[in-house]
C-alpha cells in the first residue's frame, strides 16, 4: 500500500514578529531571505526529507507552489538537479492553486500505486507576497514541505482520499499582479472555506465511514487562527484532535500549508493514529494517513518543529521591504549594470553550480572545487571521480564583510569553507548575523538564488550558519 | 641561462601627476608620461624601435599608443597582466632588448579608471554562469587579514593600530610626492576610526584609485653610456603566477606564495642573499595595508608573523633601515592599475638618481619594486631590482 516513507520542513531563518521595527503587530510570521523563494525552499525542505537517504531510489519529482519563479520553464528540473536526482526520473511543476501541494502528493501516491513509480518526491514549497502592509502580507509565511511518497517503508499509510473541484473567485493573483487579491472576507469565508472545506471532510468521513471522532489529527487549512478553531469546531472536532497550524509564529504558507501542517502532525503522531490532512483552493483534497509502527523513523532532519524552534525577528520592516523589492533604494556605488548570466556557461558547469560537485582525485585523493581537469595536488590529468559537496558540513578558515559589495544583504558575508572530507571554497554566507560570524564555526550549504538579470534565475549554494537542532518539539500554543 | 643583470639600462622616464584626472584623456596621458621619458632620454619618438602598452581595461590593443604618439610603424604589444601589467610590460621591452633585436624601446602603462563613473574598479569580465561571490578586492584581501590577525593571535584593535601605521607612514610620503593622487597627512588613529569598506579593512586601508600613466624608455648598458652617466641598470626581474591555490585547503592567506617566488628569482638573478641588508628602498603593492603588512614578510624584510615589530620600530620609514613605499606608494601615489609598475619603477630610478626631492633618501644604490595582482590564491606577482652603474 503506498503511503508516506519519510517527511522533512523547511522554514526560512527570520520572522517579521514583536520585535522587527515597523512591523507594527505581536503575531510572527516566517519570511523568506532575499535570495530565498519557492525553489530554494523546496531544495532546503527536500534536503531535510533526504538526509541520509539513497537519492538514486527516487524515480519521480512533483513540486507544488503558486509562486514559481519562472511563467514559463520547469522548475521541479532545477530542484532535481540541486538534489542531485537521477536524470531518468518523471518531473513536473503543479502550480496556480493553494491545493497545489494536496494535489501533488495525491498524483505522486496514485503513481505509486499503480506502479509507475517506487519513490516520488512530493515538495510543496511558497513564498506569497500581499501587498504592503496588508492582511495578506500580515497573515502571510513563506516555508516548505517534503514527502518521499513510496510503497515500501511507509510510516504513514494512505487510508484514503476525498477531492472536490469547485470554481471559487475568493483569492486569486492575475498573471502579472504582484500582489495576492481577495474578495470580502465574509463571503469568502461563508461560501467559500466553511461550505466547500465543510463539504469536503464530511465527504471524506462518509467515504471512510468514519466519524470525527476517529480522526487522530486534523490537518485543516484555515486564514486564521479563529477561523481554524470555529471550521474545527463546526465539524464536531475537539480543540485537542486539531493539529496545532502554527498562527502567530508561522503564517500561511499557501500551497505548503497543510503539507507543512501534516509533516508537523507526522512529527507528533503515535504508530495507530489516523491523520487527516484537509486543503483549500478552488475545492480541497481531503488525504487521510494512518501512522505504521515505524513512524519515528520517517524524520530525518529537523523538521518543522526544529526550523521553527531556530528562527529569530527581522530588524526592521524596511529590510524586508528591501527584500522584497517593495522599497526600491538608491545603489550608492552606482556599479556597472550586471551582465546576463551565459546560458551556455550554465548548462556547461551545472554540475559544479547546481548539483554542487567537487572532484576527488583518483590518484592523490584530493578533494577540489571547483573540479579541475588537472588535478591541483598531483597534477593527475583527467582521472577523478565527483563528490557532491552540498550535503557536507563546513568550517570557516577565513571570512571579511563587505559594505560596498552591492548586494541586498550588506555587508556582504565572504568566507572561505573547508568541507568536512576535503575541499574548499570561496562562499558567500547568507542567513548570518554578524556577531556569529566566526573563524572555525561551523556552517551548511544552502541553495539559494544570486540574481535574475535578463529573467533569469541564476541559483548557486551559499553558506549558512548550521541550523540548531530543537530538542523537543515546539509545544503547541 | 645568462638572466637579465646588467644587460639592459634605463636612460629615461615619465610619469604623469596621477589623481582624478577629468582633463585629462588616455591619450593625453600617454603623451604625458612619454614626453617627460623622451625628454628625459634626450630622445624623440622616432628614436624608439619598438614599445609595449601595459593596460588592463582602457585599451585592447597597442595601436592606441601608435595613435598617440604618432609612433612610426613600429612594433606594439598590448600587455595585460592584472595590477603586474606595468611591470610585465617593461620585462618584455628588457627581454627584446637583451635579445639584441633592438636598441632602443619604450615601456608605458597607461589606466583611465574615473571615466566610469563607479569609485570601485570596473573592469568587464568576459561572459560566464556568474555564480562566482562577487568579491571585490577590498574583501579579497580583507580575508588574508582576518586570517593574519588570529593565526598570530593579534587582538583586533592592535592589528588594526599596525595596519593604520602603515597607512599613516604612506600619507606622509605622499606629502612630498607632487605627482602623488593625495598629499597630505592622515594620523594612525584617523586610519584605524575610518569606515569598514571590508572588515576588518576601512576606507584609509584602501589604495586610491585613479587615472595616470608612466614611461621608461629602455636600451642596452653600452648605449646608455652615449646618452648619460646617471643611468639605471636592471638587476633582476621575476614574474610568478599562481594557479589558484585557494583550493587546496593549506593555502593560509597569511603569506603570497607568488610574493615570494618571484621576489627570490629576482634576488637569484641579481645575487643578492640578505635582501634586508642589501636593499636600499623598495616600492611595494600595498592596494591594502594588509597587502604591505604580508609583504615585508614575503619578501624576507622581516620574519614571519613579526611585520608588526618591524613597523612599531619604524623600519620601513623614510628615515628607516629600509624605506618602503617612499613615493606614497598605491596607497597616495594612486593606482591607476596598468601604470602602477613603472611609476614604482620611476620612484626607485629617480631616488637612485638622487633625484627624488624632498624625500631623496641618503643611500639609494639598490631598488626593488613589487607588484601583485589578482586575488589571493591566483595572484600574478612581478619583482623588480634596479641598481646603480658601476
Amino acid at each position: 500500500m503506498a503511503g508516506i516513507a519519510a517527511f522533512g520542513a523547511y522554514i526560512p531563518r527570520y520572522r517579521l514578529g514583536a520585535s522587527t521595527e515597523g512591523w507594527g503587530s505581536r503575531a510572527e510570521r516566517s519570511v523568506a531571505n532575499f535570495d530565498e523563494d519557492s525553489v530554494t525552499m523546496a531544495v532546503a525542505a527536500a534536503l531535510d526529507c533526504l538526509a541520509g537517504r539513497d537519492r538514486q531510489d527516487i524515480d519521480g519529482l512533483l513540486f507544488a507552489t503558486t509562486t514559481p519563479p519562472y511563467a514559463e520553464k520547469g522548475c521541479a528540473s532545477i530542484i532535481a538537479t540541486a538534489l542531485d536526482l537521477r536524470r531518468d526520473i518523471f518531473t513536473a511543476d503543479i502550480t496556480d492553486v493553494l491545493r497545489a501541494g494536496t494535489t501533488a502528493l495525491k498524483q505522486a501516491l496514485d503513481s505509486v500505486a499503480a506502479g509507475s513509480a517506487r519513490q516520488v518526491l512530493v515538495i510543496a514549497s511558497d513564498n506569497r507576497q500581499g501587498a504592503p502592509k496588508g492582511e495578506a502580507e500580515r497573515s502571510s509565511g513563506d516555508g516548505a514541505a517534503a514527502f518521499i511518497v513510496s510503497s515500501e517503508g511507509v510510516v504513514a499509510e494512505l487510508e484514503g482520499f476525498y477531492s472536490l473541484s469547485e470554481n471559487m473567485m475568493d483569492v486569486w493573483r492575475s498573471a502579472g499582479d504582484p500582489f495576492v487579491r481577495s474578495w470580502e472576507d465574509r463571503f469568502a469565508i461563508e461560501e467559500g472555506l466553511d461550505r466547500i472545506l465543510g463539504d469536503a471532510i464530511a465527504g471524506f468521513m462518509e467515504k471512510q465511514g468514519i466519524a470525527a471522532r476517529d480522526v487522530g489529527k486534523l490537518a485543516l487549512y484555515a486564514p486564521d487562527g479563529r477561523r481554524h478553531a470555529q471550521l474545527a469546531r463546526q465539524m464536531g472536532f475537539a480543540p485537542e484532535q486539531l493539529q496545532d497550524a502554527m498562527f502567530g509564529r508561522l503564517g500561511n504558507t499557501g500551497a505548503a500549508f497543510v503539507p507543512m501542517l501534516l509533516v508537523s502532525a507526522l512529527e507528533d503522531a503515535a504508530p495507530g493514529q489516523l491523520i487527516v490532512a484537509a486543503s483549500y483552493g478552488d475545492g480541497s483534497d481531503v488525504l487521510g494517513f494512518r501512522a505504521t509502527g515505524t513512524i519515528a523513523d520517517g524524520r530525518a532532519g529537523i523538521g518543522v518543529a526544529g526550523h521553527l524552534g531556530s528562527g529569530q525577528n527581522l530588524d526592521s520592516y524596511e529590510t524586508y521591504a528591501r527584500w522584497r523589492d517593495v522599497w526600491v533604494t538608491d545603489a550608492a556605488s552606482r556599479r556597472p549594470q550586471a551582465q546576463s548570466p551565459s546560458v551556455s556557461a550554465l548548462w556547461r558547469e551545472s554540475d559544479k553550480n547546481i548539483r554542487f560537485y567537487g572532484a576527488t582525485c583518483n590518484q592523490c585523493g584530493f578533494v577540489q572545487y571547483p573540479p579541475q581537469r588537472v588535478c591541483v595536488s598531483c597534477r593527475a590529468r583527467d582521472d577523478s571521480s565527483p563528490v557532491r559537496l552540498s550535503d557536507r558540513p563546513g568550517r570557516v578558515f577565513t571570512y571579511s564583510m563587505d559594505y560596498l559589495a552591492g548586494t541586498t544583504d550588506t555587508p556582504l558575508v565572504v568566507t572561505v569553507v573547508d568541507f568536512e572530507g576535503g575541499g574548499r571554497a570561496l562562499c558567500m554566507m547568507t542567513d548570518r548575523e554578524l556577531d556569529e560570524v566566526k573563524i572555525d564555526m561551523t556552517v551548511a550549504m544552502s541553495f539559494r538564488k544570486l540574481r535574475v538579470v535578463n529573467g533569469i534565475h541564476n541559483y548557486y549554494w551559499k553558506a549558512v550558519p548550521q541550523r540548531a537542532v530543537a530538542s523537543e518539539p515546539v509545544p503547541a500554543s | 641561462m645568462s638572466g637579465i643583470k646588467d644587460r639592459v639600462a634605463i636612460i629615461g622616464m615619465g610619469c604623469t601627476k596621477f589623481g582624478e584626472r577629468w582633463d585629462a584623456s588616455s591619450a593625453d596621458l600617454m603623451v604625458e608620461a612619454a614626453y617627460e621619458a623622451f625628454e628625459d632620454a634626450g630622445i624623440e619618438g622616432k628614436d624608439v624601435q619598438a614599445a609595449w602598452l601595459g593596460t588592463v581595461s582602457s585599451f585592447r590593443t597597442g595601436q592606441p599608443l601608435a595613435d598617440a604618439l604618432k609612433l612610426d610603424y613600429i612594433p606594439i604589444t598590448r600587455v595585460e597582466n592584472a595590477c603586474a601589467t606595468a611591470t610585465d610590460a617593461f620585462r618584455n621591452a628588457c627581454y627584446a632588448v637583451a635579445a639584441g633585436v633592438y636598441d632602443i624601446v619604450l615601456a608605458l602603462g597607461v589606466e583611465k579608471l574615473k571615466d566610469s563613473g563607479f569609485s570601485g574598479l570596473a573592469v568587464p569580465e568576459a561572459p560566464g554562469s556568474d555564480v562566482n561571490p562577487p568579491v571585490p578586492p577590498p574583501s579579497q584581501f580583507a580575508l588574508a587579514a582576518t586570517r593574519y590577525f588570529h593565526e598570530y593571535g593579534i587582538p583586533f584593535e592592535e592589528g588594526k593600530q599596525t595596519l593604520a601605521q602603515i597607512a599613516s607612514k604612506n600619507h606622509h610620503n605622499g606629502t612630498m610626492s607632487p605627482k602623488a593622487h593625495f598629499q597630505r597627512e592622515v594620523s594612525a588613529e584617523q586610519v584605524a576610526n575610518a569606515p569598514m569598506v571590508a572588515w576588518p579593512l576601512g576606507l584609509f586601508d584602501c589604495c586610491g584609485v585613479s587615472d595616470g600613466a608612466a614611461a621608461a624608455i629602455i636600451t642596452t648598458p653600452e648605449i646608455a653610456k652615449t646618452f648619460r652617466d646617471d643611468y639605471i641598470l636592471v638587476k633582476g626581474i621575476g614574474l610568478s603566477v599562481g594557479a589558484f591555490g585557494i583550493m587546496r585547503n593549506d593555502w593560509d592567506f597569511t603569506h603570497f606564495p607568488e610574493s615570494v617566488r618571484a621576489s627570490q628569482a629576482a634576488y637569484q638573478e641579481a645575487g643578492i642573499s640578505d635582501p634586508r641588508r642589501e636593499i636600499d628602498l623598495a616600492m611595494v603593492h600595498d592596494c591594502f595595508t594588509i597587502t604591505e603588512l604580508i609583504i615585508y614578510e614575503d619578501l624576507g624584510f622581516s620574519p614571519r608573523g613579526r611585520a608588526s615589530e618591524d613597523v612599531e620600530s619604524g623600519t620601513f620609514t623614510l628615515e628607516g633601515d629600509l624605506p618602503v613605499n617612499t613615493d606614497g606608494g598605491l596607497k597616495c601615489f594612486g593606482h591607476p592599475i596598468g601604470a602602477s609598475g613603472i611609476r614604482m619603477i620611476y620612484e626607485v630610478y629617480k631616488q637612485l638618481q638622487g633625484k627624488a626631492g624632498q624625500r631623496q633618501l641618503q643611500k639609494a644604490d639598490l631598488g626593488l619594486t613589487h607588484n601583485l595582482g589578482g586575488r589571493p590564491g591566483s595572484f600574478t606577482c612581478s619583482v623588480a631590482l634596479f641598481g646603480t652603474r658601476d
